[in-house]
């Protein structure tokens, strides 16, 4: 029930939101349908007059329909990017099979008689296909179309991931930032989209088939022009931002952005592991990210400083289970060994050799290690054992493996890892349920994600990195039993980042110059 | 029909094999405008391939095909097809038409007026006992398997093509509508005019309808000639044997009242116990028969003498007497038909 009130007033919110991601899902369906019609049916066709043919069409569009949606997209982005253009493509691979085999059921299912006789009596090849096979095909050939149809309305939920729009980006946000009301926003009108589509489709699959011929040309119409419908709201702004989902959908991320500076850029959401590329490719403009991320100094991306300080400081520091550290007294100093040692500079670093370098987190964090003189070989196991959590990209992977080394080198502890936790939410109820014993966090994302205070509190705290920290540790330690160490130095905020040449062309050097910028 | 007309269609040393097989090998007939030529034989034995080489549904590997004297591979096939009517067991009736506008398809292929199609339409379904008022606007599936087949046959008919090819047209019907459709299908004035190449396997309907028999087997030409010709002098123990079963049926309808009236007894002619009066029907001597012997023991159409014996008329023939008519009983005429076929069989 509750749920149920937050879901309608978060549609009551984003009530535009929801407006534009339900046309972006309709055109990203009707342009793939269109050209799974226009390509499939022909090659449908093609299969009928040379049946040699059919093993390798069908073949191959069986085995497209085979490969996971996700795998799929995934596939596409180095040749083709991100975007619509992309995805479409892949939604049309997958309009293909069930259009293709229909079109050839269709086609063969014609009374052989029927056609013969059409023949006898004078008809060229083209008007027994035209005149005969086709409209009588076409009920099976329709059948194809709505399956296509329900099956890309679904896959299209996908689209978000590689910035094409679409019910998925609430989805995402939703799955992002563990917000059930949000996966149903987008869920929902997605479901009752391929809902209306196969009940349409059903419809029209019933008119008689002479209706239904008629029915085709006019949907060859207005295919094209539902898929218009997705280019309309892109074409109003003069920069594309392209956002990740938890960053939409956080307090401190967009929604801050919106209230501190009143920026409201045209915006795409897709997959956290793209921002970058998108914006190193330019098919966005403006970037979230986070301020010591490697990819910063792979891709010559500048920094928009946050000039009114509209993310909070999240300064990184272990998490601890205060039981934990009762048991093993040995281990705070060992944690503290780090203390201060990482600046953001340095954090960029590390990160951009193990995300754009390649190196493993491992390497990185030993040699990181040794070069402090903080290396100490690993000691035999006495008993007791550690398990380390982390979230799921480099920086994390990285200090987990620097905790690794130390809590081996310095203690008699055994450590076991499990990193790679997904979000905050699951590393964080990992630590607090007991199923691991620390993890690092960052005092933002303390803050906003898993306190989530009034709003009164978060203005006393302001921007302050001592007064947040200070909040965080009484607060987790009062509530879960959960204790936060001292920071180790670096500041991963949020960020906003564009190309550095674009941002200099442009003369935006802060967020504040970004709105200006926009509201020219 | 007279030597004089052209040939409608002349197929010259047709053959055609599918992998090993000949289907059909080395046939030829030459078809004058206006006859009708049954191909029979028993099942693959290539009559219908023969067929549908005649409007190029089938190309002949080797040979050729001359429609009204211009070999067919001169023009398009569907060009060719539009003068052809095609007419198959399946009926093959547009599913997606109505009965009007099936029988339109080739008077619309070739360009005719709306106002055109629509009259000979409605001309052609009245005649085929199609009220078009109760049956243009059906689809096929509402129709019953004779009625179907009516609606095939007007749409072959459709565009007045001067030659029709059937392929077992009766095939698939009851063995009532089937002979009712046949008899339609005999009677039908549209097609008296036409050149007609009619295939089945069915020798009662060969005899019935054919000017000509072309028996097949095995894809090779058996014999050709009158259904006569085929009864009386088969050309070899196949086509002897083919017309075994139904022998003395054939007979009744091969033979004409022409054929017997010579071992009619002189008595008969001179007979004077009945008198015909002028209301009296009297039948031609082109009759069969099996039709006379119908006309003799159908209660309706006969007259009933003093002695309460049933009589029909008959033209007197090349007989330039007073009496133009005769008088002829049921054993008188079985005893005549008798003596034909001894003659005929021993000629």
């Amino acid at each position: 029930m509750n749920t149920f009130t937050e879901l309608l007033s978060f549609w009551h919110a984003q009530a535009d939101k929801l407006g534009q991601q339900t046309l972006q899902h309709i055109g990203l369906t009707a342009a793939s349908l269109l050209l799974g019609v226009l390509l499939g049916v022909p090659l449908g066709l093609l299969v009928t007059r040379r049946p040699r043919l059919a093993p390798w069409v069908l073949g191959v569009a069986s085995v497209l329909q085979t490969i996971p949606s996700i795998a799929l997209l995934g596939f596409l982005i180095p040749a083709l990017g991100i975007g619509p253009g992309p995805a479409i493509f892949a939604l049309f691979l997958y309009a293909l099979l069930p259009i293709v085999r229909n079109t050839v059921t269709g086609i063969q299912g014609v009374d052989a008689a029927v056609v013969d006789a059409a023949r006898g009596l004078g008809l060229t090849d083209g008007q027994v296909l035209r005149r005969v096979e086709l409209p009588l095909a076409l009920p099976v050939l329709f059948a194809g179309i709505r399956t296509a149809a329900v099956i890309n309305v679904g896959v299209a939920t996908l689209a978000a991931y590689i910035a094409a729009g679409g019910l998925g980006e609430f989805i995402f946000g939703g799955i992002a930032l563990n917000n059930p009301a949000m996966i149903l926003a987008g869920a929902i009108p997605a479901a009752a989209l391929a809902l209306a589509f196969d009940a349409a489709l059903a419809l029209l699959q019933r008119l008689p088939v002479r209706r239904l011929v008629r029915v085709g040309q006019v949907a060859l119409v207005v295919l094209p022009l539902l898929a218009g419908l997705y280019l309309l709201p892109r074409a109003t702004s003069r920069l594309l931002a392209g956002f990740s989902p938890e960053f939409v959908g956080r307090a401190d991320g967009l929604p801050g952005l919106q209230q501190k500076y009143g920026l409201h850029p045209a915006s795409v959401v897709l997959a956290p592991a793209l921002v970058y590329e998108a914006a190193h490719h330019g098919d966005v403009d403006v970037i979230d990210g986070y301020s010591t991320d490697g990819r910063i100094r792979a891709y010559d991306l500048r920094v928009l400083h946050d000039d009114r300080q509209a993310f909070p400081p999240y300064q990184a520091a272990p998490v601890v289970r205060t039981q934990t550290l009762a048991q093993h007294p040995e281990l705070a100093p060992v944690l503290a060994k780090l203390d201060g040692q990482i600046s953001d500079s340095v954090m960029t670093e590390l990160n951009y050799r193990v995300d754009y370098l390649h190196e493993t987190p491992r390497t990185v964090a030993h040699a990181f290690l040794r070069q402090r003189g903080l290396w100490h070989d690993p000691l035999p196991v006495q008993g007791g054992t550690i398990r380390l959590g982390s979230k799921i990209f480099a920086e994390q992977y990285i200090l987990a493996e620097m905790y690794e080394a130390l809590i081996r080198g310095y203690t008699g502890l055994a450590v076991e890892s499990k990193t790679g936790l997904g979000g905050t939410s699951i590393c964080f109820e990992a630590l607090r349920t007991g199923s691991i014993d620390l993890y690092p966090e960052y005092t933002g994302t303390g803050l906003l994600v898993v306190l989530q205070p009034a709003t009164a509190v978060l203005d006393s705290l302001g921007s302050q990195p001592a007064a947040v920290l200070a909040y965080v540790h009484r607060e987790f330690e009062r509530r879960y039993g959960l204790e936060w160490q001292a920071p180790l130095g670096f500041n991963n905020t949020y960020a906003l980042l564009m190309r550095r040449q674009h941002a200099e062309r442009l003369g935006i050097a802060s967020v504040s110059d970004l709105s200006a910028f926009l509201r020219k | 029909m007279t030597s004089s007309s052209p040939l409608a269609i002349q197929a010259t040393q047709l053959s055609k094999r599918y992998g090993p097989h000949a289907v059909v090998q080395n046939v030829s007939f030459a078809l004058p405008a206006g006859e009708t030529l049954v191909l029979l034989g028993p099942s693959g034995c290539g009559k219908t391939t023969l067929l549908r080489m005649l409007n190029r549904l089938v190309e002949p590997d080797e040979g050729s095909v001359a429609v009204q004297g211009q070999d067919v591979r001169t023009q398009s096939a569907a060009a060719l097809r539009r003068g052809i009517g095609y007419v198959i067991q399946q009926v093959g009736l547009l599913p997606h038409y109505t009965v009007a506008e099936n029988v339109g398809v080739v008077p619309r292929l070739l360009g005719q007026e709306e106002p055109q199609v629509a009259a000979r339409t409605e001309e052609l379904l009245r005649r085929l006992h199609l009220p078009p008022e109760r049956f243009a606007g059906l689809y096929p599936h509402q129709l019953s398997g004779g009625q179907q087949q009516r609606v095939g046959l007007a749409r072959a008919l459709a565009a007045d093509p001067p030659i029709i090819l059937l392929d077992e047209p009766f095939g698939a019907l009851d063995p009532i509508t089937r002979a009712s459709i046949r008899r339609e299908f005999r009677e039908l004035e549209e097609l008296r005019r036409k050149t007609v190449v009619l295939v089945t396997h069915d020798v009662t309907e060969a005899f019935e309808l054919a000017d000509r028999i072309m028996l097949l087997n095995a894809g090779q030409v058996q014999q050709l000639g009158t259904p006569k010709e085929l009864l009386f002098r088969p050309a070899n123990e196949f086509v002897r044997r083919f017309f075994d079963a139904e022998k003395f049926s054939l007979q009744l309808r091969t033979l004409r009242l022409a054929d017997v009236m010579t071992y009619i007894p002189n008595e008969v002619h001179n007979n004077s116990l009945h008198t015909y009066k002028s209301a009296d029907k009297v039948l031609p001597l082109s009759v069969t028969i099996q039709e006379a012997i119908e006309a003799l023991s159908s209660p309706s159409g006969l007259q009933t003498s003093a002695e309460e014996e049933a009589v029909v008329w008959v033209e007197a023939g090349n007989s330039p007497s007073a009496t133009a008519y005769i008088s002829l009983t049921l054993p008188q005429l079985m005893t005549a038909f008798g003596r034909a076929l001894q003659d005929v069989q021993t000629a």
